[in-house]
């Protein structure tokens, strides 16, 4: 026993040492606890708030694109897209196959879907397709049940109602560039497409909106469980232009299958109602994302159909050039409406003859006749007396040679020569023959067809500076016709001359485009052709006969121009026709330019309420090829 | 020396010895209890199903099953020590041989309806049998190096098989209360000294040829857990920071950010204490560490009150296995031991390690009840 109780006596010793032992512990951890959830409390409730949200961009949807009435050309469209989640399907590639069977899946759609299923988390939703049609939809929705995992999701994509039609002047949108990336985080958004073209690239900003944002709370796996706070960003707001769609639909189907450009304004706001460049492009392809041969297809097309020809196309102005050169004629008084030249068919400056279109001569001219039949002889006698650099001033008054600030991207300035830009150029003086040349628009000058259709509206209105402009400017004030615009300081009375010369080459009786006339009363216009040589004919080639156009290869072919405006005794509207290749300007650009005026007046009127020549008017609608159009508005 | 000290507590009835039992004792248990299944009712997002309900039913069975130990006369339990002993330690060895794989490591063995963890089991054996072995030491014995052979055998054969199947935390409670056993027994310091530095000269053959990879990987993370974010010490990181968020007063019941979603892992078994720490903050934990503190001081005093040795060897053994669960799975979730996979006693989800706590609780009750019964040294109960 005695041994027992010494026993019972260690035992206890030992015992309250493990006690011991097992305090000091338990107040490590008391500690531990006090230094993880006290002393270190900010630093890890920082990072479990870092753990759990996450900040999620909310995209505003675009600001839609509308004519000058309030139709829609651009705005956005339900996309409809497949999309697949891994964890969801299990056996991926079953599902795919089985989908496959609904809707087609290139090659290159399944590698990067299973590239995507092994990069991304399982339960990330993976794109199978977009742009679903209803078709697909329907029977993918139907199918669903043997299609696990597999889900059908709305986005929004960029929608252009009137394709080819508008693209020039809307542009398109796509995907952001690297280049392009602004830190702004909206653009970093998969698949955000900003402007990249026309109206959608100059007017991104409005068109863009802000973006709002969200915040999640997000599990460990990054699961969404729930939002904790949205802030609503500010939808892109609306752009209205000054095009109406129906004119600008039926220019484009007017001009058709031409390599052409057409542009009408009003000759007192600058409001450009209509703007078409054929061939166009669908701007959809570019929303989607362009594949290498629907590229090549589009950069090595002859006829260029992603450039917008109205202000990237640039053109010799061929006799279009001839009111400028009267106009600094008579400024300069080296000309006075009556000065009379005699065309023989051509003219000699030392050893070199120059040329008139009509081989056999247009006899005794003035400055009326001159203009009306598009006498070069004259306009060569006009530019010597007149010189070069007062011609230039004049059509830089009139709108030529620098860019008119119109609100599209990649407009071209065009060139109007002078001595001391030759000399820059090209290191030589000016050479007297060049002005002669230069008289008939041709040579060094160049044009574009929006600068052509601003000379002939500042030619029209009276001599003011009007500029284009397709944005509709809000508080434009109604009835002033010119407001605030700048005087050209042109007399009067040579703005008439020119006019009249204008008028009788559509309305005289020896007019180059007389077969244009428009003969309905109140709605005549005037205008002036012409016709610009791409080629040399050379002397041997002229004895023989000038080749005809319709004999010569495409490229070699002749650009047919008219400029015109109407109504011919009070202007309201100018337009500009180039077709390039065309031929003549009075049988090819004439008759288009025609049935554009033609076709503003009418909308103008209608739009306004029914009038007196409703009636006059409806006679000439089969003539005016307004069927297909008219019915296209009921549809908007 | 045959029955010369027959207490009252060997002729006491089943109802008496209830009455005996250390009521508040079983009071704290419950109430450590409660706290689990509101955790456990909290992890599974505010819901019984699918832990807290089979939880529930488990402690009323393990407090039915504590009744029964804690009533039964303590010679009974000396008698069949060794007996209880090598049936677990034979189950042990089936699980190696017929066992299946749950969990990633062989640790179960299926009796049809339930399973069980012999492992677990073998905690509470290898208790009762060294209890029994130094019960009948003398300490001229105790000083032979010879007669702490057998023991040593008693515990390195089942924690060989536990390491195999691999369980590290285990192995290691079944190690380290053993040697508390074995050190309350009355063993010299010196020879602690000596086994110490053998293990550490070992240390270099067992992480070569005993440690699994995840193990060797789990202690690299420990050493340096920066190495790692989304790896092995992913886990400890988002425990130190569900912890240090809950700060003083925690985000609230059923607020815990990080558990609900998701960033704790197994937060319903081993990492449940970061949960209670996330939504009641260090208050909460404290709380639940005085709960403990309170069991184990009540352990204590059980176990040095008994008059009979074995009684003492038992309570101490259980008392000290309890408090390794304790310390082990918090001071783990708080990133100051490596990670090893040991419940936290009484709340974490887990049928046999409740069972085990609950029957190591009634043999102390047991302990408790019959405390003042003189047991001879050479008395092994076979006589009663």
């Amino acid at each position: 026993m005695h041994r027992d109780s010494e026993r019972h006596k260690l035992f206890s010793r030992r015992a309250a040492m493990l006690a011991g032992g097992k305090t000091v512990l338990l107040s490590t951890l008391v500690g531990r606890m006090y230094y993880l959830q006290v002393i270190e409390a900010e630093r890890y409730k920082t990072l479990a708030d870092e753990n759990r949200i996450n900040l999620r961009l909310l995209p505003p949807p675009r600001g839609p694109i509308l004519d000058r009435n309030g139709f829609a050309m651009a705005d956005n469209q339900q996309n409809y897209r497949a999309l697949v989640i891994p964890e969801q399907a299990g056996d991926l590639s079953h599902t795919l196959a089985l989908l496959s069977k609904i809707i087609p899946l290139s090659e290159g759609d399944w590698r990067r879907i299973l590239r995507d299923a092994q990069r991304k988390r399982a339960f990330v939703p993976i794109t199978v397709r977009e742009n679903l049609n209803w078709g697909d939809v329907a029977r993918i929705e139907v199918n669903m049940p043997d299609l696990p995992g597999v889900l059908i999701d709305v986005g929004q994509s960029r929608n252009y109602m009137f394709g080819e039609e508008t693209a020039h002047v809307l542009g398109y949108v796509a995907a952001v560039s690297e280049r392009e990336m602004t830190g702004d985080p909206l653009l970093e958004l998969p698949g955000f497409r900003i402007g990249k073209a026309g109206v959608e690239k100059v007017y991104d900003q409005v068109l863009r909106g802000s973006g709002g944002s969200s915040q999640v709370e997000v599990n460990a796996l990054g699961r969404v469980i729930r939002e904790l706070a949205r802030q609503e960003g500010e939808p892109g707001s609306e752009v209205r232009l000054t095009i109406d769609l129906d004119l600008q639909r039926f220019v484009a189907e007017r001009l058709g299958d031409h390599s052409a450009s057409a542009v009408v304004m009003d000759v007192h706001t600058g409001e450009v109602l209509a703007m078409v460049s054929t061939p166009s492009f669908d701007p959809g392809l570019f929303n989607k994302g362009l594949d290498q041969e629907q590229w090549d297809a589009l950069v090595h097309n002859e006829k260029a159909p992603l450039t917008n020809k109205s202000i990237a196309g640039q053109y010799a102005p061929g006799s279009t050039f001839k009111m400028a050169v009267a106009l600094a004629a008579l400024e300069k008084g080296a000309m006075t409406p009556e000065t009379k030249v005699h065309c023989s068919g051509s003219t000699k400056l030392g050893n070199a003859e120059f040329h008139c279109w009509k081989r056999g001569g247009h006899g005794t001219m003035n400055m009326h006749s001159a203009l009306e039949q598009s006498c070069d002889v004259y306009f060569y006698e006009a530019a010597k007396r007149t010189g070069i650099d007062r011609i230039a001033a004049m059509g830089r008054k009139l709108g030529l040679g620098e860019t008119l600030g119109i609100d599209l991207p990649g407009e071209k300035h065009g060139l109007l020569p002078s001595r001391k830009w030759k000399m820059g150029a090209y290191g030589v003086p000016w050479q007297l023959g060049e002005t002669l040349i230069a008289g008939i628009g041709q040579g060094f000058i160049l044009a574009t067809p929006l600068q052509l259709a601003v000379m002939t509206a500042r030619l029209s209105n009276g001599g003011f500076r009007v500029s284009p402009h397709l944005m509709e400017d809000a508080n434009k004030a109604e009835g002033n016709l010119t407001p605030n615009l700048e005087s050209l300081g042109l007399p009067p009375e040579h703005l008439a001359v020119v006019r009249g010369g204008m008028n009788a080459v559509v309305n005289g009786t020896f007019g180059t485009a007389k077969r244009s006339r428009i003969s309905y009363p109140g709605y005549e216009m005037a205008g002036k052709t012409g016709t610009v040589q791409v080629r040399r004919i050379t002397k041997l080639e002229r004895e023989q006969g000038v080749v005809k156009n319709k004999d010569l290869p495409w490229k070699e072919r002749d650009h047919a121009i008219f400029v015109g405006f109407a109504p011919v005794d009070n202007p309201r509207f100018a337009v500009s026709v180039v077709v390039e290749h065309g031929g003549g300007g009075s049988s090819v650009a004439a008759p288009l330019a025609k049935d554009i005026l033609l076709k503003v007046q009418k909308l103008v009127e209608t739009e306004r309420g029914p009038s007196d020549l409703e009636a006059s008017l409806e006679r000439s609608t089969d003539e005016i090829g307004t069927g297909k159009v008219g019915k296209a508005r009921n549809e908007t | 020396m045959r029955h010369s000290n027959v207490f009252a507590q060997s002729q006491m009835s089943v109802g008496q010895k209830l009455i005996h039992m250390h009521w508040f004792f079983i009071l704290l248990l419950s109430l450590t209890a409660v706290i689990g299944f509101a955790m456990l009712y909290s992890a599974a997002g505010a819901s019984f199903d699918p832990w807290a309900s089979r939880q529930m039913v488990r402690f009323v069975l393990g407090l039915m099953g504590l009744m029964v130990l804690a009533v039964t006369d303590i010679r009974l339990w000396l008698r069949y020590s060794y007996g209880i002993y090598f049936v677990v330690l034979a189950l042990l060895i089936a699980v190696e041989v017929a066992g299946f794989v749950g969990m990633g490591a062989q640790r179960w063995i299926s009796f049809g309806i339930f399973n069980i963890q012999p492992s677990e089991l073998m905690k509470i054996a290898v208790v009762l049998a060294l209890a029994r072995y130094f019960h009948g030491g003398s300490l001229e014995e105790i000083e032979r190096p010879t007669y702490l052979v057998p023991p040593i055998l008693l515990v390195i054969v089942p924690a060989v098989l536990i390491v195999r199947q691999p369980d590290l935390g285990t192995t290691l409670m079944i190690l380290l209360a053993s040697a508390g056993m074995f050190f309350a027994a009355g063993v010299r310091m010196w020879k602690f000294a000596l086994v110490g530095a053998m293990g550490l000269a070992a240390a270099p053959v067992a992480w070569f040829y005993v440690l699994r990879d995840y193990q060797r990987s789990r202690i690299l993370t420990f050493i340096n857990p920066e190495d790692d974010t989304l790896g092995a010490s992913y886990h400890i990181i988002q425990s130190k920071i569900a912890l240090g968020s809950g700060g003083l007063f925690g985000k609230g019941f059923l607020q815990g950010t990080q558990g609900h979603l998701n960033f704790l892992p197994e937060k319903q078994t081993d990492f449940i204490f970061t949960m209670l720490a996330e939504e009641f903050g260090l208050t909460g934990g404290l709380i639940l560490l005085a709960l403990y503190t309170m069991l184990l001081v009540y352990g204590f005093s059980i176990s040095i009150s008994s008059r009979n040795h074995f009684g003492r060897l038992v309570g101490m053994g259980v008392t000290l296995t309890f408090f390794l669960y304790v310390f082990i799975n918090i001071a783990m979730v708080m990133g100051l031991i490596p990670v090893v996979g040991v419940p936290l006693p009484l709340v974490s989800y887990g049928g046999t390690a409740m069972l085990t706590i609950l029957l190591g609780f009634g043999l102390l009750m047991s302990v408790h009840i019959h405390r003042d019964l003189v047991i001879g040294r050479r008395d092994s109960g076979d006589d009663l």
